[in-house]
């Protein structure tokens, strides 16, 4: 077997650190040493490889994945689209996003969310599939709602959408959260504002996409991802598909 | 401007949530009807040759309480030391809601290239801002050559990394997240 390449090291300036004090919850929950650098090794560089027939043709509807026949989730109908790429631009096709948000009320189907907003009865509230040859996915769901929460007495979380992403090795696993443009609880979040880099945040602002709106259906946002990106080594035998 | 180097930055993370499981384990949250089973449920074929084990354990924060909402991620080779094919040798658990406990059946991993037996760890949550990466090394085997156990400068911390041998194939690997006995957690 062709040896895969190591990583780039991760970038944890773009990342938020451990320790958030705006961010109540990751107190005690942040480790204090620091983390333990080394070299990947093959069980880094490897990955779990999802294929299309881990997912159904129908787990990317959120419309359609929970709704009973001929209803449909309240809601705005969006689109949310785009590209897994790494960080050399290179698109990672064959890899398996995971979804999964509140609904258009900002209620989540679960038993420890209490919030005011109602159950949609047609809405589930996760979706999957795996991406294209070019690295390129799409979901059908409805706007998320915002919702409060409980950090400072007064909190509200942006309407937004967690997006979970495998790649090809364990060491490019992330989850992240896809927000929408314009929201004005953006700027005013504390698990937003976790992230120290002004350009990583817009990173994870979907665009409204009207070119890839459906007319009198569906409004499109688009929202590329980007993983960690293997290392070409030069000076040495140059690697399959570098 | 000089010439860019056209390189992407990394999209950042942002912490899995307290709602983690309706994405990543419906079934388990009782969201039924949408995938067949949760992902990562079944590690490796019934079939698959090597040692049947057990292994158990729970997630703590630095002030010793139990995090019930937790999701822990395996990756693993087979009973050979390999990786692969596809997803075999992946694994995905979310903690009780009330204990918090987590429990994987499994084979116990061969040594694969230099490396005592291990598995990798990923650990997600609520309040974790970029999902927790370490390893489990199992009690009994020999680590006198592995190159993680043995470059940690502190050595009194390398018990972290342990899943202590409980009898009959079952181990158990608690995680610190802070504090007294904090896990060794990897940047790599």
């Amino acid at each position: 077997m062709m040896k895969p390449g190591e990583f780039h090291q991760r970038d944890r300036d773009i990342h938020p650190p451990a320790l958030t004090p705006g961010y109540k919850t990751s107190v005690a929950r942040s480790p204090r040493y620091s983390l333990i650098s080394l070299q990947n090794s093959v069980s880094e560089i490897t990955g779990p490889v999802f294929g299309h027939n881990d997912v159904d043709a129908g787990d990317n509807d959120l419309l359609t994945n929970y709704a009973k026949a001929g209803q449909s989730p309240i809601g705005e109908r969006i689109i949310l689209h785009g590209r897994v790429l790494d960080e050399n631009a290179r698109p990672v096709p064959n890899t398996l996003v995971e979804i999964w948000q509140a609904n258009a009320g900002g209620r989540y189907r679960h038993k420890k969310d209490t919030y005011l907003a109602p159950i949609d009865p047609n809405f589930g509230g996760c979706g999957r599939t795996v991406t294209d040859e070019n690295g390129y996915f799409y979901f059908r769901t409805v706007k998320p709602g915002a919702y409060p929460w409980r950090n400072y007495v007064n909190n509200w979380r942006p309407a937004h959408i967690h997006v979970s992403v495998f790649g090809t090795a364990f060491v490019q696993r992330l989850i992240t959260q896809c927000y929408f443009e314009g929201d004005p609880f953006i700027p005013l979040c504390p698990i937003v504002q976790t992230i120290p880099d002004a350009d990583a945040i817009d990173q994870l602002t979907a665009k409204l996409d009207l070119k890839a709106t459906i007319p009198l259906d569906t409004v499109a946002y688009r929202f590329d991802i980007i993983l960690r990106g293997r290392r070409s080594t030069l000076f040495e035998n140059r690697l399959e598909g570098n | 401007m000089v010439q860019q180097l056209g390189y992407l930055p990394e999209s950042a993370s942002q912490t899995a949530g307290p709602y983690v499981h309706i994405g990543c384990t419906p079934n388990f949250v009782g969201i039924h009807g949408i995938y067949a089973e949760d992902l990562g449920a079944t590690p490796f074929p019934e079939d698959a040759p090597g040692q049947r084990i057990t292994l158990t354990g729970v997630v703590r924060d630095g002030l010793g309480k139990t995090l019930n909402d937790v999701m822990v991620e395996f990756w693993q080779a087979d009973a050979q030391g390999r990786y692969g094919p596809g997803a075999q040798g992946f694994a995905r658990r979310a903690s009780n809601f009330e204990t918090g406990e987590w429990e994987l059946k499994t084979i116990k991993p061969g040594a694969v290239a230099g490396m005592a037996p291990h598995i990798g760890v990923w650990v997600v949550a609520r309040g974790i801002n970029i999902g927790l990466q370490t390893r489990l090394y199992f009690e009994g085997d020999d680590h006198s050559k592995d190159p993680l156990l043995t470059r940690l400068e502190h050595q009194n911390r390398r018990d972290t990394l342990i899943a202590r041998d409980t009898g009959n194939g079952t181990y158990r690997f608690d995680i610190c997240l802070q504090g007294d006995g904090e896990t060794v957690f990897l940047d790599m």
